[in-house]
């Protein structure tokens, strides 16, 4: 079975997908490593990628807001498609959060500078406004008291919380996360899995590259295999699991759950 | 049979509480065998040092101390064959120079205007330098413009009476800029409102800079010529070290630009200035700067070491801006992009702040190079402080044979207050902005 019959849910009509990635290639000079991709995710939709190491996940998600160029292809987020007008890449950027593997915090600016800096300088939102957003978001990741310290003086699993508000504070229509729990130790885990959970609960349209196979059952429409660059299957989490198709999957599978 | 059975049981009847720190103060005898005498090698150590420090200081305070001549109106004071004393340093000669030291040979009625320069510089200094002073943002307006300004009306005199072709050409001057805004702006694809206002500001402010300078406000013209001393010292350590900062970070930029003529640029104008020494500098300047201009301008005989230095130490600044950005870590850029910021958002935001923080012990190596390299304008016909001193040496009402000891020793007790000065203040610049940050 390939990627193309997966038992994708009824779609709209006239909803525009989130996202579509349409035949896309990308080459770091000779290699190549992403080989003929095509996705379409709904609104609303949450999709877990998995892979092993080096199979080209990072890149794919990083195509969608650009912190990686395709050379092949078309990639249309929200309506956009992503072309060279870098002011069009701004406006995507703005809507799409992203949240890394090692938080990107930036450690001169106090927790709830972090979160505020986008709001103003990005959409112009008065400092006030801007604050308040920022510690409603504080509040929900559970880390309000922190909101004057600096990236420096926090743990682990609360950096990746703060990383969460801060996307979260330019209200984006699209959440990536690229192995936001890899880096964290594991009692940490848990409490950036919760905040990721309580996201996808109120509808976020929500890309997780993860090995969290825990999350992906409980939360994810569809989960993803790639390997070697290319998407080698996708389906529903139940069948993804209960019932993989492809040679690969299984093995991989077998490796991580053991 | 395991290990965990035989372990007696615990569990904790009662909170511990928290107790305060242990107290580590020690005495100061403690202290010295700790730190000077800890080891035979220390010790050794320590017996050279004071060893050391034992035929080196008290030679060099009575030189400059207790032998020291303090008082006296020519070179009797100091020469042993007129009743004076030849053993320690001859102060009454700096005393009785002083004002050519400050001043140069700048008119001696109009001198208080230097004054007013050197203390609107204190103000400016302190006002950017003290971190909670207040208002620090219309300390910089005041630094960068009111101070640059004021301060050149004030030492030229002002009144410059430019011609009408002169403000055609600015007008065109000015419409070139936001044109050039307006284009890069177009290049870089971003909103066009912002690059026009920004143009159109810079314009405006050369504009009002220039109609200032332009008006006739009574004050008698000094030439540049007369000016000397620690005032010319100062004037170009000052223009270098504010003009060398901004550019420098510019042209670092540039190095690391995606636009291959702007990087071009930049690694042509880094590499060359810095492969040639400063003198080689200061000496095309004087020259070969009226060549490039057309016939008719000139270009004053300060101005031009002025531009030298600048454009000097900026070439240096830019490779220390450089390491600064090399240090810092891609995901930083990936953070700031994936929120949408701009380039120039990026840059003034997030990552020039730190990477100018990680590289202050550069910069500020840099500006105390700057500093001292000042001196090299000599050689170009300006009477620095060292100049004046060369020129008060040989002055035959003084001529004894510590004078010119002394003179040197007075230029380096100026360098090094400065130098060091600038050296404590950065320690603490750093030590206040790690303060918050560092686990
Ligand atoms: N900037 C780059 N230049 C050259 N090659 C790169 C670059 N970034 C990634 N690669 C290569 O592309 C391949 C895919 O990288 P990617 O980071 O997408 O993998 P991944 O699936 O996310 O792996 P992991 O699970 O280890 O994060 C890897 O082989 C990697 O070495
Ligand atoms: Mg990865």
């Amino acid at each position: 079975m390939s990627a193309q019959h997966i038992p994708s849910a009824t779609v709209d009509p006239q909803a525009q997908p989130a996202i579509e990635m349409i035949d896309v290639h990308k080459w770091f000079g000779e290699f190549h490593v992403l080989r003929d991709i095509n996705l379409n995710v709904r609104r609303g939709e949450r999709i877990v990628i998995c892979g092993p190491s080096g199979s080209g996940k990072s890149t794919m998600i990083r195509c969608i807001n650009r912190l990686e160029e395709h050379q092949k292809g078309r990639i249309i987020v929200d309506g956009v498609e992503l072309l060279d007008d870098l002011k069009r890449i701004d406006e995507v950027r703005r809507d799409v959060g992203m949240v890394f593997q090692h938080f990107n915090l930036f450690p001169h600016l106090t927790i709830l500078e972090n979160c505020t800096l986008a709001p103003i300088w990005v959409k112009k939102m008065p400092r006030k406004e801007a604050e308040e957003i920022a510690m409603h978001y504080l509040t929900r990741v559970k880390i309000p008291e922190q909101a004057n310290k600096y990236p420096g003086q926090l743990s682990g699993g609360q950096q990746q919380r703060v990383a969460i508000a801060r996307s979260l504070c330019m209200s984006p229509k699209i959440m990536l996360f690229d192995e936001p729990t890899s880096a964290l130790d594991p009692e940490m885990v848990k409490e950036v899995l919760d905040t990721m959970v309580g996201l996808a609960d109120e509808g976020m349209t929500m890309l997780c590259v993860t090995h969290e196979m825990g999350f992906a059952r409980q939360v994810a429409d569809r989960v993803i295999f790639m390997d070697y660059g290319q998407i080698v299957e996708m389906n529903t989490p139940d069948e993804f699991f209960k019932n993989p198709q492809h040679e690969r999957t299984r093995l991989f599978l077998s490796q991580i759950l053991h | 049979m395991s290990t965990a059975v035989d372990m007696p049981r615990f569990v904790r009847a009662r909170e511990a509480e928290a107790l305060p720190p242990p107290n580590l103060a020690r005495g100061p005898i403690a202290w010295v065998r700790e730190n000077l005498f800890s080891g035979p090698f220390n010790t050794i150590l320590t017996l050279v040092v004071f060893y050391l420090l034992y035929i080196s200081v008290p030679p060099l305070l009575n030189f400059l101390v207790f032998d020291a001549v303090w008082t006296g109106a020519d070179r009797a004071a100091c020469r042993a064959d007129a009743g004076g004393s030849e053993s320690g340093a001859c102060w009454a000669f700096i005393w009785d120079k002083i004002n050519y030291f400050i001043y140069g040979s700048y008119t001696i009625s109009e001198r208080w205007r230097v004054n007013i320069f050197f203390s609107l510089l204190a103000i400016g200094v302190v006002w950017l330098l003290w971190l909670k002073a207040p208002r620090r943002d219309l300390g910089a307006v005041y630094f960068f413009w009111v101070f640059p300004v004021v301060s050149y009306i004030l030492l030229t005199g002002g009144n410059e009476n430019f011609s009408v072709r002169f403000w055609i050409g600015f007008a065109i001057f000015g419409a070139l800029i936001i044109a050039l805004f307006a284009f890069v702006s177009a290049l870089l694809k971003t909103s066009m409102r912002p690059a026009l206002i920004l143009g159109g500001g810079i314009v405006a402010v050369i504009g009002v800079t220039l109609a200032l300078v332009d008006f006739n406000f009574g004050l008698e013209h000094v030439p540049t010529s007369l000016w000397g001393g620690i005032l010319v010292t100062l004037l170009v350590a000052t223009v270098g070290i504010v003009v060398s900062l901004p550019f420098g970070i510019v042209l670092a930029l540039g190095r690391r630009s995606n636009l291959p003529i702007v990087r071009l640029a930049s690694v042509i104008f880094i590499e060359f200035v810095r492969g040639v020494p400063l003198i080689t500098v200061l000496i095309m300047a004087n020259t070969m700067l009226p060549l490039f201009l057309p016939g008719d301008m000139t270009v004053d005989r300060l101005l031009r070491p002025l531009i030298g230095t600048a454009l000097f130490a900026s070439a240096y600044m830019a490779e220390v801006v450089r390491g600064g950005l090399q240090a810092m870590p891609k995901g930083q850029y990936e953070g700031a992009m994936s929120l949408g910021l701009n380039y120039p958002q990026m840059m003034s935001l997030i990552i020039l702040p730190q990477a100018l923080r990680i590289v202050i012990p550069g910069i500020v190596n840099t500006f105390i190079g700057l500093f001292k390299d000042t001196s090299l304008v000599a050689i170009v016909g300006i009477f620095d402080l060292v100049k004046t001193i060369e020129a008060s040496r040989i002055d035959p009402d003084w001529a004894a044979p510590t004078i010119g000891l002394t003179g040197y020793a007075f230029a380096a007790l100026f360098y090094f207050i400065f130098c060091f000065g600038m050296s404590r203040y950065s320690l603490g610049v750093e030590r206040r902005l790690a303060a918050g940050q560092k686990r």
